[in-house]
Order: C-alpha cells, then structure tokens, then sequence
C-alpha cells in the first residue's frame, strides 16, 4: 500500500498558510448521488437539480422558503412539554425530551409564525420531523390550536405543514386529544370562511393524518412524499403481502382522491399565492 | 362454558367447587344448602378482593373478554325498537360499524358503534370491529341524519383500531376519521360517547367527539394499545403491562386526567357476567345525561364540547 512515499518528513504547514477550504460546499444528493453545490441547493429550496428529489427539511428552511425576507413573528416559541403521565420506557419522557431538545436546538416538534408569503399575510405551521419523529403531544397540538386562533383573530389564511409519525406515546390519551383539539379550531376556521391549506411533506402518518393533515380545503404534496393513516410495515404485517410499488406516495394519494394537487417546493410559494390571491 | 381469565382462576375453582357440591346435592339427600351459601358469599368476597386490585393490564383483558357485550347486545337490551341503517352511500355497508334509529324509553335517538364477532365465523365478518373507512363515513352519514331528525345521538366505542389494511388505505382512511372528527364538533344534537370495550386511537375517538365521554369501568382508552406501545418503545411485545401502566389509560386514569368525562360502574367481576344489570346500568347513565344536555341550546352544546377538549393537553408555558 505504499505507492505514495513520503520523501521530505515531518511537513507541518503553518496555519495561516494552510488553504481555506469550507465544510459543506458540496451537496450530494442521496436519491440519485450527483454533486451540487450547497448553495445552489438551498437556492432551489433543497431539492435536487438532477432529480428533484425533495430533502427532508423542517420549520427553519420552509419559513425561510415562505416568509418574504425570511421575516416573520414565532408564536408561543416557549412552550414546552410537560410529562403528565409521568412516563417512561426505556428513558424517563422529560431525559428524552431534554437529549432531543439538546441535539436539535427546537423546543418541540412544531413552530408556528406569522408574517407576509409574497405580501400576502398568513399564518404558517410547520412540524420538524427530528423531534422524536414530528410527534403530537400537548405542545403541537396547543401550538397549532393557538396559530389557529391567531389566523381566526386576524382573518389569515392557515398554512399547516406536516412531517410526522403520529401521535406521541409518550403523552398517550394527552396526545389523541390533541386530535380533537386541532380538529375542533379547524372546524371554527372553516366555520369562519377563513382559507385552510394542508401541506403534508414526507413522511405524514398515523394521527396527524387521521385530523389536521387531511382537512383542509386544500391538501396538497410534495412529489413522493409518503403519506397515510397506517404506516407500511404495519399494513405489510397485517396482510401478509408485499406492498405494491408506489403506494401511500403523494402521487397514489392524488389518483385516489385525496390530494388537491401535488407541488414541487420550489414552486410552493407562488403557487400558494396564486390560489389565495384567487379566493382573496 | 364461561371463559376465565387468568387473574379469575381461583374463583373458577370455587365456582367448580359449588357446581359440584350442588350436583352432589341433586344425587343425594344431604343437605348442602348451608354449606352451598357458605361457598357462595366466600366467591363473592374473592371476587371482591380481586376486582378491587385489577392492574391496568388486567382492566385491558376484561375489556376484550370474549363473553362480554357488545354494540348489538346493548342495543338490544337498552332500547325498545331499532331499525338497523346501512351503508355510506359510496363505497360499500362496514359490518364493522353499526348504527340506526332506536327508541329509548319512548324517546328517538341514533345509535352508533363499532361491532364485533363472537365466534371466528362472525368475527371476519366483522373485521374485529375494526372499521374501514366506509364505517367512519356511514357513522357520520347517520350522525347527520340524527341532526336533520333533530335526534339525540349516542356511540359505543369497541374497537381494536381502524383497520390497516391496503384498500383502508386507498379509500382515506385518515381522511375519514379526520372528517368526522371536524364534524361532530358541529352537531346540533346532543351527543354522548360510551367506550364499551377498547378504545384504541383515532379508530375509537372517530365517533368519539361528544358533549359527554364516558368509559365503562373496565375498559381502556389510549393512543395506542399496550402491545403495540410495547413493540415501539421496548422492541418486544412482552412489556405490555408496562406499556398499559406507562400509558394510564384506563378509566380511572383518563378520569383523574380530565380526558373523559364520567366512569360508568360495572356489575361486580365485569360486565361479562351480567349483560342486562350492565345495560341497566348504562341506560339510566345516558337517559340521565340526555336530559341535562337537552336543558341547553345547541349554541351551547357546541361550545362547551369545542371548549372541553380545546383545554386537554398540558404544557409548560
């Protein structure tokens, strides 16, 4: 193994004169392997120019993408989970909530701002999926239960974007009633005429999409997310069978009927706009 | 033959015992009638002793025994007439979710609720009382009958889940328990829900958004069941007790955490062993409950149902 020799020892290279050259300049994309530059990626809001493969992403780039100027004003930023139920598994709840609060700098696994999409003023939602797989307690659905209230207060539309496994264990009937809870605003929302998107991002299962994820008056997608009620495993288990290619994709949730249209996110925010000017 | 659970054995050995003693009794001449009232009072301080330290796991396995009510039974026994309605108008009739007019000492109401089978035959017929969409959808479908009839509506919660099954899927499954979740908070009529047996999830809380939520005494009603907490959080399905202690969710739990509303006592040793005492029981609780919700204006019905479960959850401000 040594077709490099060393001929000169001991180089040590001053720092100052050492040539600088930056972590992440490059992105690789993990669908189809090709190289971009980091910052191209992020200009065509972190999909792929090859593929179109759309990186999983949370509340920081979609608020960056939506919100003009990458300005807008955090509601209820500090709310925090309780441990109600006192649980534990295999970790204590609160340990559990700290470790992940420590490794992804949020709070919980939803943010919600207000602030102007191309002029337009809104309210948006937007669940991070690295908080213990987007899940639902108390604080999402609080949080959503407020944004609404804040979209009825000041006749804004409602933008909410999923990314979530579900309802949170740990919060156990806490966390269903947050279901009811979320369903409950959206229903005066609706009640008050005010327009209500749901954007459901890869991956949107379980009790997000069994309440806010599948009611708006429009839900749209992004290209090959997954979305459902039962997750894949669980139905591959209960029907002993191979799933067929393509199922619970955005594109077979849009051929069945449940799906306004699907959007690629470089587009979102013009089309967004295009559909509330529209309805204005 | 009635069925035991484990934690009954030693009453199902007493209650051989005196099945014996009385055979022996019908043989001969002796007379046992002291001894059988001895045998008789020593169960029910058994029972008694046993039903008074259910674990929560133990409460899981009284709500799925195999001998207790269902939808259908309760019906029967608590209302005078009903006419059974079906379909979704779309899809297809879930014989999962039952539901129709019924009278109910003498007044019209919608009854609705998830049914299960009793023997295997019955039991695919009924998917487990795991309803498909097209029971989400035929249940609202009826709910909305019930408000144009100006007619109260009651549901019995009984299932395992919603099914997760492909053509569940196809159909929107999520979107169905979602729709019905937005619009039962609309209802004009009074609406109470009953958890009869297991409440599992978003399968259960589908027909489960009412001005009154109640669970019979040994039942559960969680995000999830215990088993599959188990299977997520421990990686195996043996830490079902754990996952049933760690989720509190029986009715005594989900009471003391204001997530329901009322328990409704169950006759002593479960409402498998008196199905008409248990559907006394439940009826007196709704017609009581009906009479005080029609004290108020659908106006306030509304609010006071949105109002309670917008104050569920807990947070750190």
């Amino acid at each position: 193994m040594s077709w490099f020799i060393r001929k000169e020892k001991g180089i040590n290279t001053p720092t100052e004169m050492k040539r600088e050259a930056p972590d992440g300049l490059w992105y690789q994309c993990p669908n189809c392997k090709k190289i971009m530059q980091t910052r191209e990626h992020k200009m065509n809001a972190y999909t792929c120019e090859h593929c179109n493969y759309h990186e999983k992403v949370g509340s920081e780039a979609y608020f960056e993408i939506l919100f003009d100027h990458n300005k807008f004003t955090e509601l209820d930023a500090s709310l925090t989970s309780a441990d109600p139920l006192n649980f534990k598994d295999t970790k204590a709840y609160p340990d559990r909530i700290r470790s992940t609060m420590e490794k992804t700098g949020l709070k919980d696994a939803v943010r919600t701002g207000y602030g102007r999409m191309n002029d337009l003023e809104i309210v948006i939602a937007c669940m991070d999926f690295n908080f213990i797989g987007g899940s639902m307690g108390s604080v999402v659905g609080e949080k959503i239960a407020r944004a609404i209230d804040h979209a009825l207060k000041n006749r804004q539309p409602f933008l909410m974007i999923s990314r979530s496994g579900g309802a949170r264990m740990m919060e156990a009937g806490f966390s269903l009633m947050q279901m009811a809870k979320t369903s409950a605003k959206l229903a005066l929302l609706s009640e008050a005429g005010i327009p209500y998107i749901s954007l459901l991002t890869d991956p949107t299962t379980g009790g997000v999409t069994a309440s806010y994820a599948m009611l708006g008056d429009f839900n749209i997608s992004e290209p090959e997310a997954l979305i459902g009620f039962a997750g894949p495993r669980v139905i591959r288990e209960t029907i002993g069978k191979d799933l067929p290619k393509g199922f619970q994709s955005a594109e077979f949730v849009l051929e069945h009927g449940f799906l306004d249209f699907i959007v690629d996110r470089k587009d979102l925010k013009d089309k967004l706009t295009s559909l509330l000017k529209m309805i204005q | 033959m009635r069925t035991y659970l484990d934690f009954e054995k030693p009453i199902a050995e007493l209650d051989n015992k005196l099945a014996d003693m009385r055979r022996l009794a019908e043989e001969s001449t002796i007379d046992v009638s002291a001894a059988t009232a001895a045998l008789e009072s020593g169960i029910a301080k058994l029972r008694q002793e046993i039903f008074d330290n259910l674990t929560r796991w133990q409460r899981v396995q009284l709500s799925r025994h195999p001998d207790r009510p269902y939808t259908y039974e309760y019906i029967q026994l608590m209302c005078d007439e009903f006419i059974e309605l079906h379909g979704d108008r779309q899809v297809r009739d879930d014989p999962a979710m039952i539901g129709g007019f019924a009278n109910l000492n003498g007044q019209g109401i919608m009854i609705i609720g998830q049914q299960k089978g009793r023997n295997t035959k019955q039991r695919q017929h009924r998917n487990f009382g795991m309803p498909n969409p097209e029971g989400y959808r035929k249940a609202l479908r009826l709910m909305k009958l019930a408000e144009k009839f100006n007619k109260p509506i009651i549901t019995l919660i009984d299932t395992p889940g919603a099914f997760p099954g492909l053509e569940a899927e196809e159909r929107g499954q999520g979107e169905a328990i979602a729709r019905n979740l937005k619009e039962m908070f609309m209802l004009k009529v009074p609406v109470i829900c009953i958890v009869i047996g297991e409440g599992a999830s978003g399968g259960a809380l589908g027909i489960a958004i009412g001005d009154r939520v109640m669970m019979l005494e040994n039942t559960w009603y969680s995000v999830i069941s215990p088993e599959n907490c188990s299977t997520i959080l421990w990686r195996s399905w043996d830490y079902k007790e754990q996952a049933a202690d760690a989720m509190k969710l029986t009715a005594r739990d989900m009471k003391a955490n204001k997530l329901i509303d009322e328990i409704v006592p169950e006759p002593l040793g479960g409402a498998h062993l008196d199905h008409v005492g248990m559907a006394a029981i439940l009826k007196g609780v709704i017609l009581d409950h009906l009479g005080q919700l029609s004290q108020l204006s659908p106006e306030e019905r509304i609010n006071q149902r949105i109002d309670k479960f917008c104050d569920m959850g807990v947070v750190v401000e």
